[in-house]
């Protein structure tokens, strides 16, 4: 057993037990750090098999920015794990059922075939690239489409899941500094015809006392 | 137990592939978890993929796993905006608690 074969094991082994505490964790934060133990795991192992673009990727997009969001999302929500709890292993014979299902049948395809152990002989002018700059060519020349559209696709992704979470709050005093520099004269004084007031000396005092006496007498403008 | 073959990569992901059923199974009731078995599912097809394009020789895998990077990371950003809004109108994230269209 070289070197390599028995990091290959050790890597399996920490990918396989990390991915069983994904699912079996009781509390969704460790479920959390496990999985991203199980990305960093099968980045090693993407790395054993000279693909060390899309291991560097891994750890970048899922341990740096996917896993962060799960973390935050997780943290921001306020769950009660112990509902979730309640018979947790009362659909474990379906599930077993069929995970061993799964297994036999990759198992029966995997035992007739694939026994080949010896990666392909890479051409040495190409060897000499690297990996980065291989997969570079062939995305920048066969797929330079398909990238268009992921890119698109990631940028209409990021704009939805702003706009999903996005909400006006009612209960917040805000000024909208636009609205505060376009004011004009007109919205903040208004000037309204009337009549002059004029003081009437000459009206009887004595009768409009006498029947209103709240009133003031040159109340009639 | 010689070097590692094809055969090997492709086993393990294939158990990868058959625990996160198996999570699906366990967890049906709490969203959160599911996304992450779905991540999980992802990552054994990605490996798939890049084992068959390191023992086959062709780049196309790897190009292939890297846009199955980016719809995941599409998909689970979505997917965590939906459970966020999902969780401030209804106060949970209980998939049995999601019966509003049972009649």
């Amino acid at each position: 057993m070289d070197n390599q074969a028995a990091l290959f094991y050790v890597f399996s082994a920490v990918l396989l037990i990390a991915a069983f505490r994904v699912i079996t964790a009781r509390s969704t934060v460790h479920a959390a750090l496990f999985l991203v133990l199980a990305f960093f795991s099968a980045s090693c192992i993407w790395m054993l098999l000279q693909a060390e673009f899309l291991a560097i990727t891994l750890v970048l997009v899922y341990v740096g920015a996917v896993m962060v969001l799960f973390l935050f999302v997780v943290m921001m929500l306020d769950i009660n794990t112990d509902q979730f709890r309640q018979n947790f292993w009362q659909h474990l014979p379906l599930a077993g059922l069929i995970g061993a299902i799964i297994a036999v049948e990759m198992a029966l395809v995997l035992m007739s075939g694939f026994r080949v152990s010896q990666a392909a002989p890479v051409d040495p002018r190409l060897a000499e690239y690297g990996n980065t700059r291989l997969l570079g060519i062939e995305i920048y020349t066969h797929y330079l489409y398909p990238l268009q559209l992921a890119a698109v696709l990631l940028f209409v992704a990021m704009v939805a899941a702003l706009a999903l979470t996005l909400r006006k709050r009612k209960d917040v005093r805000a000024m909208d500094p636009g609205l505060q520099v376009r004011v004009k004269r007109s919205d903040r004084v208004r000037i309204v015809q009337m009549a002059p007031e004029v003081e009437d000396a000459a009206a009887p005092e004595a009768p409009a006392a006498e029947s209103s006496p709240g009133q003031s007498p040159k109340g009639a403008a | 137990m010689g070097s590692i073959t094809l055969g090997h990569v492709l086993s393990l992901g294939a158990i990868l592939f058959a625990l996160s059923v198996i999570g699906i199974f366990l967890n049906r009731r709490n969203l959160i978890v599911l996304l992450m078995a779905i991540e999980l599912m992802l990552l054994a097809v990605n490996l798939n993929f890049v084992a068959f394009s390191h023992y086959l020789g062709d780049m196309t895998g790897q190009v292939f796993v890297f846009f199955i990077l980016t719809v995941a990371a599409a998909e689970s950003a979505i997917g965590l905006a939906i459970l966020v809004v999902l969780f401030r109108n209804r106060a949970s994230i209980n998939v049995e608690e999601l019966d509003t269209l049972k009649g």
